[in-house]
């Protein structure tokens, strides 16, 4: 027997909670067999989720550090994977392997910052395992503002974790709005990007954007107009995956392996990256 | 160091394949060479090099890594990864060798893979120094000096003795086991024959080639060259460079279903195919252009970048043979400025 550590090889993760946020994604509650987290994690790190016979995908881990109970993953199906997991029921076995990837420095660089995260559709889940952190060791950071966006009000993933909590916080703004008018939403219409130029956020921030990369790229264009430098953008990328651990081959951009070198970059970061992501 | 007779090297691999299993180039009945376990009669090629690289044994092209059970809801995960055998490769050539340097690097970086890190434990490394390199070589472009390979024994075959030369504790107890059919000797004929090799070496074809334009921190300078178009054109994206490349390590991980359980698998893949990056909201590489460069790139600047300068190419020619339309490593780095007046 080959007893050294092996990280392709996963643990049992449990479902134990499944809530449906909008039409094609779900959050999905996660513990082992015995009822614990499965490891710990930093924000912004991910997990290779798998179905055996189905496959194995990267999410990332969307509950905060801060939960002691269990991990949390917000899931879009689009394809084997994720739709097996949509048909998934509470008590559903599935495996799970990491933490993977460089987290947001939320104890360095973010440490007594003003903070500003932008965030479109699914791109939500990474953030707010940051947003959660923040708002746990609230005295740590200073004001936090979070514009999400989405193409209607059915879309906006947590949206009663946005509503009940993280609108009632002191220090905190949310800055909700949707792509096209809809019955029964008076709060604003129109995409991120522009919402973001619109709210014309002083540059005393620290900003995080997540979601499609057409608006983290226009998004990124409108905070450096208002005057933001690059070292204060974090982003993350998305690209395909299959070890998460540098070795596949499959993840890079230029020298960076997005598994291990982000998913987290600083925005002038990627400026020294070859244009391929 | 120690010698035997060439008439007499069948007893000593007969005496090794006592010990562990070993593997050596044969000629195959196209008359190309193949790494094949030795049996009694197994003749040692003479070809300069196997149309596989020794990378087989150690990351195989395809390979178990665990097994599912799934019952109703519940799931297990069964570890199936066996403690490997010792074995040896015999006849690895220089360019070969250092081609483990370079897989060392990525399978045993933490997290090390231990599928890897097994085999790498359990098998020995017998290099053969090369006596006539062939006009596709150009490992020294890479610092790699052909007449003295590394390895856990160095051998050197002349016209009528095989040398043997220990460099490692797995190399030395191997040789202590063969040490009833060899004998003491200087190293005085080796030496004379490496002069012979370096020799040669000057006076090939490839022997202008230079790295003096890649290397980390070239990305910016290099990955907008107008050339990547005109070398990428004909590229079929048919993936033979990489799998024959014996430093090429990209891999896919598949599950399959057995019907009585669940097989998940590793296997080779290349970075030359279209669906290798492919994701829901599309490609990063959208044409051969950006497949065929990022090969080269990977080779040449992104993997010596995050490994001391290290290149991720050792020469071996076995792409300048293999690729159906002719396109290969040495013509990108001769476009692309390396080489010397
Ligand atoms: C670092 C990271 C974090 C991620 N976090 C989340 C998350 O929190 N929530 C979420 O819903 N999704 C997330 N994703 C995307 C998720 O990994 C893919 O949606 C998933 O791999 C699709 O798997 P599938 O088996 O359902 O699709 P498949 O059946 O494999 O394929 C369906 C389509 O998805 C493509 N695909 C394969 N891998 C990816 C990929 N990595 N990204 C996008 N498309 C892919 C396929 O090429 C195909 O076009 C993340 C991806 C990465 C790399
Ligand atoms: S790129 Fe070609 S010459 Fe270089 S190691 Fe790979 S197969 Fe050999
Ligand atoms: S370079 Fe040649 S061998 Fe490699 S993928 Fe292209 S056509 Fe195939
Ligand atoms: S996922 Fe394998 S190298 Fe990044």
């Amino acid at each position: 027997m080959n007893n050294r550590e092996e990280t392709l090889i996963p643990k049992i993760g449990v479902i134990t909670d499944v809530r449906i946020d909008t039409p094609d994604i779900k959050t999905f509650r996660v513990v082992t067999p015995d009822g614990k987290k499965a490891f710990d994690h930093r924000p912004g790190q991910c997990a290779m989720l798998s179905v055996p016979g189905v496959g194995e995908a990267m999410f990332s881990i969307t509950s905060s550090p801060t939960n002691e109970e269990y991990m949390e993953f917000s899931i879009k199906k689009c394809g084997c994977v994720t739709d097996w997991l949509h048909q998934a029921e509470v008590g559903q076995q599935i495996t799970i392997r990491g933490p993977y990837g460089k987290p947001f420095p939320v104890d360095d660089e973010f440490a007594g910052k003003n903070m500003l995260f932008i965030a479109g559709g699914v791109g939500l889940a990474p953030l707010r395992s940051v947003i959660n952190y923040c708002r746990h060791y609230r005295d740590r950071y200073g004001k936090i503002d979070i514009v999400y966006g989405s193409r209607s009000k059915d879309d906006l993933l947590d949206y009663k974790e946005i509503i009940d909590e993280w609108m009632t916080d002191a220090g905190v703004d949310v800055h909700l709005t949707i792509d096209r008018e809809q019955e029964g939403w008076d709060g604003h219409v129109g995409f991120v990007p522009n919402y973001v130029k619109e709210l014309g956020f002083d540059t005393d921030k620290t900003a995080v954007l997540c979601g499609p990369p057409i608006m983290i790229k226009f998004t990124l264009d409108g905070l450096v107009s208002l005057g933001f430098d690059k070292t204060q953008i974090y982003t993350t990328l998305e690209l395909r995956m299959k070890c998460g651990v540098g070795k596949c081959g499959r993840c890079n951009v230029g020298a960076k392996y997005v598994c291990k070198d982000g998913p987290v970059f600083r925005c002038d970061e990627l400026d020294e990256l070859p244009d391929e992501y | 160091m120690r010698k035997c007779s060439l008439d007499s090297l069948n007893s000593v691999f007969a005496k090794i394949a006592e010990a562990m299993a070993l593997y050596l180039p044969v000629d195959g009945s196209d008359g190309r060479a193949v790494f094949s376990k030795w049996e009694d009669g197994s003749v040692l090629s003479n070809a300069l090099n196997t149309v596989r690289s020794p990378k087989d044994f150690f990351f195989p092209q395809s390979e178990d890594l665990m097994r599912f059970k799934t019952e109703g809801k519940n799931i297990e995960i069964i570890d199936i990864r066996p403690e490997s055998e010792d074995f040896a490769v015999f006849g690895v050539r220089a360019c070969d060798v250092k081609s483990f340097d370079i897989l060392d690097r990525v399978f045993l970086t933490e997290p090390c893979d231990s599928y890897y890190a097994s085999r790498r434990e359990h098998g020995v490394i017998i290099s053969l120094a090369c006596t006539r390199p062939s006009e596709t070589c150009f490992c020294q472009a890479f610092g790699i000096d052909p007449s003295t390979p590394a390895g856990d024994i160095s051998c050197f075959k002349t016209d009528n003795e095989m040398y043997w030369q220990a460099n490692t504790e797995k190399g030395e107890a191997l040789l202590k086991a063969i040490e009833s059919l060899t004998e003491e000797c200087t190293d005085e004929a080796v030496n004379e024959q490496k002069e012979k090799i370096r020799a040669i070496m000057k006076k090939l074809p490839l022997a202008s080639l230079t790295t003096n334009s890649f290397g980390g921190g070239k990305t910016t300078e290099l990955f907008d060259r107008p050339e990547w178009a005109e070398l990428s054109e004909a590229c079929l994206g048919c993936g033979t460079c990489t799998f024959v490349c014996p430093t090429c390590q990209c891999y896919d991980i598949k599950d399959f279903n057995t019907g009585n359980g669940v097989i998940r698998y590793r296997c080779w893949d290349s970075c030359m195919y279209s669906e290798f990056t492919r994701m829901a909201h599309g490609n990063n590489r959208i044409s051969q252009k950006e497949r065929f460069r990022q090969r080269f790139m990977h080779k040449l600047v992104y993997y010596p970048e995050n490994n001391d300068g290290l290149f991720s190419c050792v020469g071996c020619g076995r792409c300048l043979s293999r690729c159906p339309i002719s396109m290969n490593i040495v013509k990108v780095m001769k476009k692309l400025g390396g080489e010397s007046k």
